[in-house]
């Protein structure tokens, strides 16, 4: 947009193709690609998201899933209101691992962890 | 309506707004929440395309708006210290605290740091176990989720130098709060799509009830926002008042159960100041007091730091939909992006700031019939 630098809007959620899943210390973590830009998500809000599938990511975790077409559509509509400057945010780097991953225990007690519907 | 030329298509737009002048009998005042919807609606000339008589109004839904000036003050004390890394999303680096700015104070060296996801906070706490970091955790309920697992797995992982600057703020209470004030015009809502893509609408149906006014889930393309339109002006026309759903294609009445789960877990309701209107009961988050350890405002001592809000601009009265930025005569004069006045300015997705960005101010005068048409619509496809 213009004199503003590095943008997170925070009412607005980006949708990108999970191009990659992994388990990052109990996260179900994914890449995901938004057009040209691949950038990490976290899949915990929406764990049975395949491979392949559309999600939309806020501050670097999915909320929901959508399909392609929607995806591309809003994808455009965010690029045409100049709101993917969030995906410009620097990545930050992390120490090797070594510790085990540990359980993800909010997820217990009945929840089915994703509301997200198409 | 499956794709994008679809979703823009100038005739479709024609359609919609020739049935709401089919539908309207009389004026009507609707308020968008979110500032992603205010930020489309401007960009596309929508408030001009619809029929005399329907008034979209700006609402309170910017959260780098309306994080009040105390906080924003707490937070560059905290971000001051030596000991102190300090994150944030990009957009609340600039905005003015009574002294200054995060810039300001990243360029006296200062280590402030621009994250994309609250999880980054983890790994530079993990790379620098002697510092504390400390992340301005601001936001509506679609950013809860993801502050509430930094803080989750910061506890969980044992991560001790990891703390958040809560203002967590909700949108429920403050429709409520609008639709109190004696002083309202506000008749229906178009609601906020990705709030409820989180939290769902379940708890909007009590207001709608409650307030006898329609409130429309509403997306951010210009169909979108004119279908909501639609849809509002409908129920308004019947004296229906219910909640409707025009992003179901992304959303439902229930929400992300997970995320609502985890949020629960880590917050609880409290009162919250906003800024230009002033303390709302029971319209944020705080920390629950067993994630005391990762509180930053009770580690810092900053509790005290308390600052009154210059009344240098009618912010306030914007954000509760009573005025518009025309009528400041501060804006796009002694008010612009580069040199904020206030809250409405200070942030991109501000109505201010959407009204300036998108030339607003140079068309003051101007007929607004003059300036945008069905065509603008076909044209942005």
């Amino acid at each position: 947009m213009n004199c503003y630098v590095e943008e997170t809007n925070m009412c607005l959620a980006i949708p990108g193709k999970v191009v990659e899943t992994y388990d990052q210390r109990g996260l179900r973590m994914a890449k995901v690609q938004f057009g040209g830009i691949v950038r990490e998500a976290c899949l915990e809000y929406v764990p049975d998201t395949q491979l392949g599938e559309y999600v939309l990511v806020h501050v670097g975790f999915a909320i929901s899933r959508v399909d392609e077409a929607e995806a591309e559509r809003t994808y455009q509509a965010l690029k045409d209101l100049d709101q993917l400057t969030e995906l410009e945010s620097p990545v930050v780097e992390e120490i090797p691992e070594t510790d085990k991953p540990s359980s993800p225990a909010w997820m217990k007690g009945g929840t089915n962890g994703g509301g997200d519907r198409q | 309506m499956k794709y994008l030329d679809e979703y823009r298509d100038g005739d479709v737009a024609a359609k919609i707004v020739a049935e709401i002048r089919r539908v309207q009998t009389r004026p009507w005042v609707l308020m968008e929440v979110c500032g992603g919807q205010t930020h489309s609606i401007v960009k596309h000339g929508i408030d001009h395309l619809l029929p005399e008589g329907i008034e979209l109004v700006h609402g309170p839904g910017c959260p780098v708006c309306v994080t009040p000036l105390e906080m924003i003050d707490k937070a560059h004390a905290i971000a001051q210290r030596k000991d102190v890394i300090f994150c944030s999303f990009g957009d609340m680096l600039r905005v003015p605290g009574s002294n200054g700015d995060l810039f300001t104070i990243k360029s006296q060296g200062g280590d402030v740091r621009i994250v994309y996801s609250p999880l980054d906070c983890l790994k530079i706490a993990r790379t620098n176990p002697a510092k504390q970091v400390v992340f301005f955790a601001i936001g509506f309920e679609t950013t809860a989720p993801a502050n509430a697992m930094l803080v989750w797995r910061a506890r969980e992982e044992g991560v001790k130098n990891v703390s958040i600057l809560v203002s967590h703020v909700l949108v429920p209470p403050a429709i409520a709060s609008i639709l109190q004030s004696p002083l309202n015009r506000v008749q229906g809502f178009l609601g906020p799509g990705h709030v409820c893509a989180v939290m769902g609408y379940r708890e909007y149906e009590p207001l709608s009830a409650r307030f006898k006014v329609p409130i429309v889930i509403t997306g951010f393309e210009p169909l979108d926002i004119l279908q909501g339109t639609l849809m509002t002006i409908r129920q308004l026309e019947e004296g229906r008042a219910v909640v409707e759903n025009e992003y179901s294609r992304i959303l439902n009445r229930d929400g992300n159960i997970g995320a609502q789960k985890l949020v629960a877990n880590v917050f609880e309701i409290s009162d919250r100041k906003w800024r230009g209107v002033g303390t709302i009961p029971k319209s944020g988050y705080k920390l629950r007091w067993e994630f005391r350890d990762h509180d930053a405002e009770r580690l810092f001592d900053v509790k005290h730091i308390d600052t009154k809000e210059p009344e240098a601009c009618i912010s306030g009265q914007i954000l509760r939909g009573l005025k518009k930025p025309h009528d400041c005569p501060a804006f796009g004069t002694g008010c612009t992006p580069q040199k904020p006045l206030g809250a409405t300015m200070v942030s991109a997705e501000g109505a201010c700031a959407a009204y300036y960005a998108y030339g607003r101010h140079l068309e003051q005068h101007r007929e607004a019939t003059q300036y945008v048409s069905v065509e603008s619509v076909r044209g942005a496809a």
